[in-house]
C-alpha cells in the first residue's frame, strides 16, 4: 500500500541523500546545515499533525521538543543511559504527558485552544525553569564522558546525525501513513466541522487526543538527541516561542494539511533564515524579511506554495500529497 | 504584615496598567473575533514612542501620553488596513498569523534601530510615604492616566453614538450592518482604539521600569491572561481583572522566588480557560 507511493520512495531519497552528501569529503559544515533543516521538517511535519490535519492551531508547539530534549539529556548524562534509550525514552514521556495536557485542553476550541497552548508553553517553560534536578534556569550539560559510548565525539556527532535524519524520515511517513488512514480520514473531518464529524461516529475526544499525544512523540525524540549534540540545554533556547511560531510560518509558507508542503516550507523557510542571519547586511532584518514574506504568502497563495502547484498543474495531486 | 500591604498596593497600582493593555486586546477580540498578536509590538512601540518624545520634549510625561495616544490611533489604522481588514471573517488561523507576521516585522526594525539593549525614561514624580513603606510618584500617577483612560474609554462607548455603534457591531455585525452602520469604518475604529490602548500602556510602563524592544512580549501576554480572566469582548472587566492580577502578583511575590510566578499566572490561565471559558465575571448562558 505505502510501498506503491511514489512520495514514500520521494522520502527514502530525501533520507538517504542527506544521510550521503555530508559523508562526502567528511564536509561538516553541510552536515550542521543539514541538521537544522532536518530538525526543521521534524518540527514542521508533526505541527501539520495538529494544524493542517485536524484544523488546531498549536502556538505551543517547541514544548515537545524542549521537554524531549530535557528528559533525553537527563536520561543520557545524569543517568547514564545510552543515546538511543534516552530518546525513546523521552519521546514515550512526553507523548503520555501530551495526553495529559491533551485531555484538558482540547475541550477547547479555535483560539481558545490557541491560547491555551501558550499558556501550557509559558507554564511548562517557567516550571522547567525552576526545577532544580534539571539545573533551574542554568540548565544542564552534556559531560564529555557521556560520548564515550559512541566511541568518542567525533563518532557520537555522526551517530546523532544519522539518527536525526531517521526521525526526519518517519515524521514525514507518519504523516504520509496518517493522511491516507482511516483515522486520517476522522482527523480531516474534525478540521470541517468538528459537530458533523461527532454527529457521523467520529469519536472526536479520543482523535483529537491521540493525534496531540503522537504530534508530540518525534519532536521529543528530535529534541534530546539534538539538545545531546549540542552538548548543553537551558531554559529560554529549548522554549523558545519565537521558534514555535515560525514553525507555523514554514507550514503556512509550504501548504499546510500536506505532506511535501511541510517538508518544503521548512527547507526553504530554514535555508531563508540561515542565510540572513549570517549575511553582514541583512542579519538585523531577518525578521522583516519573514513578516513580509509571511503577508505576502498569505495574500497571494494562501495555500502555500503546494497548493499554488496544485492549481497550476492539477494532476500533480497524485504524486505530491 | 504591612510589608504584604505594601506589596498588594504596589501590585494593585501596576495592574491597573496590565489592564489597560488587555483592554485593548479585548476589545479588538469583542468586536472583530481577532487576536492581535501585534499587541506586544505595540506596547513595545508605545514604551519608544515615550522615550523619543520625552527625549525630545522634557515634560511631564504624563502630559506626553496624550499625543501618544493619537500616534497610537493612527498606527493602528495603518496596522488595521495592512493586516487585519482582509482576515475579518476568515478562519482564525489566518488573523492569527497576519497580525503575527506584522509583530515580526515591527520587533525586526525595532531591533534593527535600537538593538535589545534596555532604554529608560527618567521621569520621577515625588511619591507618598507611609510609615516605613514609599509609594512611588510614578506608580501612582501610571495607575491614575490607566483608570481614567480606561473610564474615558468606558464613556465612550455607553455614552457617544460611534461607541453605540461599536456596541453594535460587536453584538451582531450583520444586524448592525441592516441598521445603516458602516461595519468596516466600525472595525477599523475599534481596531486603533485597542492599538492606541497598547501604546499608552507600553508609555506608561516605561516610565515604571527599563524597557527593551522585547519586552512588549512579555506584557502582551500578560494582557492575554487578563484578557481571558475578565472573559474576552469585556474591556472593563480586562481593567478589574488587570487589576487583580497585579494584587496577585504583590501578594504572592513576598511569599515566593519571583521566577515561580509566571508558573502561577500561566497555571492559572490554563485552568480559568477549560474551567471557565467565558471569564470569571461571565455568566454561563447556553
Amino acid at each position: 500500500m505505502m510501498l506503491r507511493r511514489p512520495l514514500f520512495w520521494l522520502i527514502i531519497l530525501l533520507a538517504v541523500l542527506f544521510a550521503w552528501l555530508p559523508q562526502h569529503g567528511n564536509n561538516v559544515a553541510l552536515r550542521e546545515d543539514l541538521i537544522l533543516v532536518a530538525v526543521a521538517i521534524i518540527l514542521t511535519s508533526n505541527l501539520n499533525l495538529m494544524i493542517g490535519y485536524t484544523g488546531y492551531v498549536n502556538f505551543g508547539h517547541i514544548v515537545f521538543y524542549g521537554l524531549g530534549g530535557y528528559v533525553g539529556l537527563y536520561l543520557a548524562t545524569v543517568r547514564g543511559w545510552h543515546l538511543v534509550a534516552a530518546a525513546l525514552t523521552a519521546g514515550i514521556v512526553v507523548s503520555f504527558v501530551a495526553l495529559l495536557f491533551g485531555l484538558g485542553i482540547l475541550r477547547l476550541r479555535g483560539a481558545y485552544f490557541a491560547l491555551a497552548t501558550i499558556g501550557v508553553l509559558m507554564a511548562v517553560q517557567s516550571f522547567v525553569a525552576n526545577f532544580e534536578p534539571w539545573g533551574r534556569s542554568t540548565g544542564m550539560y552534556v559531560a564529555f564522558d557521556s560520548y564515550a559510548p559512541l566511541g568518542g565525539p567525533r563518532r557520537a556527532l555522526w551517530f546523532t546525525y544519522f539518527l536525526i535524519i531517521g526521525v526526519m524520515a518517519l515524521s514525514l511517513i507518519l504523516s504520509l501513513g496518517i493522511k491516507s488512514s482511516k483515522f486520517g480520514l476522522g482527523l480531516f473531518a474534525i478540521r470541517e466541522d468538528e459537530d458533523a464529524a461527532v454527529v457521523l461516529g467520529v469519536n472526536a475526544t479520543v482523535y483529537k487526543a491521540i493525534i496531540y499525544s503522537v504530534s508530540a512523540f518525534l519532536p521529543a525524540v528530535a529534541g534530546a538527541l539534538m539538545f545531546f549534540k549540542n552538548g548543553m540545554i537551558d531554559p529560554s533556547i529549548a522554549f523558545e516561542y519565537m521558534l514555535s511560531l515560525e514553525g507555523i510560518v514554514m507550514l503556512m509558507l509550504g501548504g499546510s494539511g500536506t505532506v511535501t508542503g511541510s517538508a518544503l516550507g521548512a527547507g526553504l523557510y530554514e535555508r531563508l533564515r540561515s542565510y540572513l542571519l549570517t549575511s553582514p547586511h541583512l542579519s538585523e532584518f531577518h525578521l522583516v524579511i519573514a513578516g513580509a514574506l509571511l503577508l505576502l504568502v498569505m495574500r497571494l497563495a494562501p495555500g502555500g506554495l503546494i497548493g499554488w502547484l496544485y492549481r497550476l498543474v492539477p494532476r500533480s495531486r497524485e504524486v505530491v500529497e | 504584615m504591612s510589608g504584604v500591604l505594601a506589596s498588594m498596593i504596589d501590585g494593585l497600582l501596576i495592574g491597573a496598567v496590565y489592564g489597560l493593555a488587555a483592554m485593548g486586546l479585548s476589545l479588538i477580540w469583542g468586536v472583530m473575533d481577532v487576536i492581535n498578536l501585534t499587541h506586544g509590538s505595540m506596547i513595545a512601540l508605545g514604551m519608544f514612542g515615550m522615550y523619543l518624545l520625552f527625549g525630545a520634549i522634557a515634560g511631564n510625561a504624563y502630559v506626553l501620553l496624550i499625543p501618544l495616544i493619537i500616534v497610537g490611533f493612527i498606527l493602528g489604522v495603518f496596522v488595521y488596513w495592512l493586516s487585519v481588514n482582509w482576515v475579518v471573517d476568515r478562519p482564525i488561523l489566518m488573523s492569527l498569523l497576519s497580525t503575527f507576521a506584522v509583530n515580526m516585522m515591527v520587533i525586526g526594525i525595532g531591533t534593527a534601530i535600537w538593538s535589545t539593549s534596555p532604554y529608560n525614561v527618567n521621569f520621577t514624580l515625588p511619591g507618598i510615604t507611609v510609615g516605613d513603606y514609599t509609594f512611588t510618584g510614578n506608580h501612582i500617577a501610571a495607575a491614575i492616566s490607566a483608570v481614567v483612560i480606561a473610564l474615558l474609554l468606558q464613556g465612550f462607548l455607553y455614552r457617544t453614538r460611534a461607541g453605540k455603534a461599536i456596541r453594535a457591531v460587536s453584538d451582531n455585525r450583520d444586524a448592525a450592518e441592516l441598521m445603516g452602520i458602516s461595519s468596516i469604518r466600525v472595525l477599523m475604529i475599534a481596531f486603533a482604539i485597542g492599538i492606541a490602548l497598547a501604546s499608552a500602556s507600553g508609555a506608561l510602563v516605561s516610565t515604571l521600569f527599563p524597557f527593551t524592544i522585547l519586552s512588549g512580549a512579555g506584557y502582551q501576554l500578560k494582557s492575554f491572561v487578563v484578557t481571558v480572566l475578565a472573559g474576552l469582548g469585556k474591556p472593563f472587566g480586562a481593567l478589574v481583572a488587570g487589576v487583580l492580577l497585579g494584587l496577585l502578583e504583590g501578594a504572592v511575590s513576598p511569599f515566593i522566588a519571583v521566577s515561580w510566578i509566571p508558573l502561577i499566572e500561566f497555571g492559572l490561565f490554563v485552568i480559568v480557560l477549560i474551567l471557565f471559558p467565558r471569564g470569571i465575571f461571565g455568566r454561563a448562558t447556553a
